[in-house]
């Protein structure tokens, strides 16, 4: 789950990590008393979405006076803002977040992520903030210091020096690096992240370290014993009928196309979604009902995929296991029936039942397409 | 013969009077799966049909001399399961349970370095040789007994798999899903090697998915140690980047982690990779034709 930047900050101030004072606002109107509330000049207006690059997308205003506050918050809150990570349709700013700016001598990039190949908690840090790290660590690896941390035995100090002799760091910033990575870390477990990132990690004209911006993930699978966390879910920034499906239960990511598809199980629909591409038509959607999903989501899934008005055509990919065919098919039929579905239909049943399935289907009246295999469903489709 | 599992190994369920862990215990057993033990904690003392029920691992293993468990544990339990399950020194655990938070499987992961119990999993359908035993989910009709070792990250693209398989007549010696999550027991290197080591195994079938690098690393080992056939399949061709495609584990990310560039990478070091799943069953037996 993503999480905004001022909900990471908080997170930070929880964990005495430094940040620039701010205050967030959801109303122009409340600029200038958050402005006076700050009452040092210049301040920084930041627009708050789930997404990167939003200083080049005009989301990131640097402020001389509280009047340029003002006017800069006007602009930012329902602006759409589009950035490299947002897709062209851009995302409606909702919030913004007011800072005091600070004077910058360095900018370090600092991030720390679940490393899956070694089963720990790799910490990641650059000299160069503000960059593309994904670059930088593809064209001069060198300039990137990577420390692995085994979760049994936490964070070392000799790893804290590490970073910081790598950073080039000397004197009281070294020792405030030193302090703050620690509390990091501590946050990072604590909270099941599974990203942390700090891009940039400034150190201002003054010798003081400081959090500029903050990038979280926390792991979803976590929630159940974050229930403070899981209040920072922000439906806003969600799909709406992703969001629609999630409250389902259901497992959907809109990809734009025409033919939506329905599958058990998520390894399966990647697969169904290649077919139809490789079929020479666009998958709508991925949409996992679960490996044993049952008559309700199948209605369910049906809602979602036809919510969206792109769908010209649908293929349901089924292999039965414990979930039998029969059952499913009877599910389909009574879905159909119930929400009258106006597009071509394409059913592909195997396993447990499926020749039960697919005579349920036959026998149902409904304009429905069988296919016998998946070979057989890609050709189906393609004439849709 | 099989890798990890045989008609010999001695199956105890944890979280065997729950839905999931009840249905499926029966499935098991009407597969001839040697289950021998349940364990759920407070209800030791009852029965599940003519399993017997114990409060602890320790006290299930002591009097069954199960080798094996099997999973179903909730999330919020479940690394404590798999802990309980290795601190009683059995060869096999098999976690079903999805949903693990990855915290709690990086301390499982590191804590079970050393030890001498495998895990398979989570998130992941289990293990089953075909005709031996069944310590999974996996619909069993689908199965055949026969030469070729499958392993996938997947649960249901793994039975579209063997169905074809088994369609065209290639039986398998043992199919296991490691499991679909960031951090799992056991990787495709470990069982590769274990199917390289097996006489009654022929073939390999390896299927992977977007996220991470363990198909590419998996190659290379192939490319370095294997000499039997291998087939690969990738699924997520046409997966965005930044999303999570179901599996906790399933994400590009950084523009690593593609199925183009997996595929890439396993035809550079030699494996054959089918492009469309309609045709895998075909392709096998092209491929493995000599070796069955």
């Amino acid at each position: 789950m993503k999480i905004h930047e001022y909900q990471a900050k908080e997170l930070f101030r929880k964990y005495k990590i430094a940040v620039p004072e701010g205050r967030v606002i959801t109303d122009p109107a409340q600029a200038k008393a958050a402005a006076a509330k700050l009452d040092s000049l210049p301040l920084v207006v930041k627009a708050q979405i789930h997404a990167g690059g939003r200083g080049k997308g005009g989301g990131v205003k640097l402020c001389a006076t509280p009047a340029e506050v003002e006017e800069a918050a006007r602009r930012i809150i329902g602006m759409t803002l589009v950035t490299r990570q947002t897709g062209n349709q851009g995302r409606v700013v909702k919030k913004a977040l007011i800072e005091k700016g600070l004077e910058i001598s360095r900018e370090l990039y600092l991030a720390m992520l679940v490393d899956r190949k070694n089963a720990g908690i790799m910490i990641m840090a650059s000299s160069a903030g503000g960059i593309n790290i994904e670059e930088t660590a593809a064209k001069t690896p060198e300039k990137i210091i990577s420390i692995n941390i085994n979760p049994l035995a936490g964070i070392q100090a000799y790893q804290c020096r590490q970073a910081a002799f790598g950073l080039n760091l000397a004197g009281p910033v070294f020792k405030q690096f030193s302090t703050m990575l620690p509390r990091l870390y501590r946050l990072f477990v604590e909270c099941d992240c599974s990203l942390l990132e700090i891009n940039p990690l400034v150190i201002s004209k003054d010798g003081r370290l400081s959090a500029l911006d903050a990038k979280l993930d926390i792991d979803s699978n976590s929630l159940f014993r974050h229930p403070d966390l899981a209040s920072f879910y922000d439906e806003n920034e969600v799909d709406p009928l992703e969001a629609k499906a999630a409250s389902y239960k259901l497992n959907y990511i809109n990809l734009g196309g025409t033919i939506g598809n329905m599958v058990n199980g998520a390894g399966l629909a990647m697969a169904t979604m290649d077919i139809i591409k490789q079929a020479g038509a666009e998958p709508a959607n991925f949409l996992d009902v679960g490996g044993g999903a049952s008559t309700e989501m199948v209605e369910n899934g049906f809602k979602i995929i036809l919510a969206d008005k792109n769908v010209k055509g649908i293929l349901i990919n089924i292999f039965g296991g414990i979930l039998r065919c029969d059952v499913l098919a009877e599910g389909v039929v009574q879905a159909a029936g119930k929400i009258g579905v106006k597009v071509p239909l394409v059913v592909r049943m195997a396993g447990t039942n499926a020749e039960k399935g697919r005579r349920i289907l036959a026998e149902s009246g409904l304009n429905l397409i069988t296919a016998t295999d998946l070979g057989d469903a890609a050709r189906k489709i393609a004439t849709i | 013969m099989s890798i990890f599992i045989n008609q010999d190994t001695k199956v105890l369920v944890q979280g065997i009077t729950g839905n999931e862990g009840r249905f499926h215990t029966r499935q098991c057993l009407s597969y001839r799966t040697k289950v021998v033990a349940g364990v759920t904690p407070g209800k030791g003392g009852r029965k599940m049909d003519e399993v017997p029920i114990y409060n602890t691992v320790s006290k299930a293993v002591a009097a069954t001399g199960a080798n094996c468990s099997l999973i179903f544990v909730p999330p919020p339990f479940a690394a404590d399961a798999i802990l309980e399950a290795a601190d009683c020194g059995l060869d096999l655990i098999v976690a079903i349970t999805e949903g693990i938070p990855v915290m709690d499987m990086l301390r499982v992961k590191n804590l079970l370095t050393g030890s001498k119990s495998r895990l398979i999993g989570p998130n992941c359908p289990g293990i089953i040789s075909p005709g031996q035993s069944k310590v999974g989910i996996m619909p069993a009709s689908i199965h055949l007994p026969g030469a070729i070792g499958v392993i996938s990250r997947s649960g249901t693209l793994t039975y579209e798999v063997v169905d074809q398989l088994s369609k065209q007549g290639i039986g398998q010696s043992t199919c296991l899903g490691i499991g679909g999550d960031p951090v799992v027991g056991t990787n495709f290197i470990e069982c590769l090697a274990a199917f390289a080591d097996d006489p009654a195994t022929s073939g390999i079938v390896m299927v992977g998915e977007i996220g991470g690098t363990a198909e590419e690393e998996a190659a290379r080992f192939i490319r370095d140690n294997l000499s039997k056939p291998v087939v690969g399949f990738i699924a997520g061709l046409t997966a965005p980047p930044g999303r999570r495609m179901g599996h906790a584990g399933a994400i590009v990310s950084g523009g690593s982690g593609t199925a183009a560039g997996k595929i890439e990478v396993m035809r550079e070091c030699g494996i054959q990779v089918c492009e469309n799943l309609g045709e895998f069953g075909v392709f096998c037996s092209r491929i493995f034709g000599g070796n069955l």
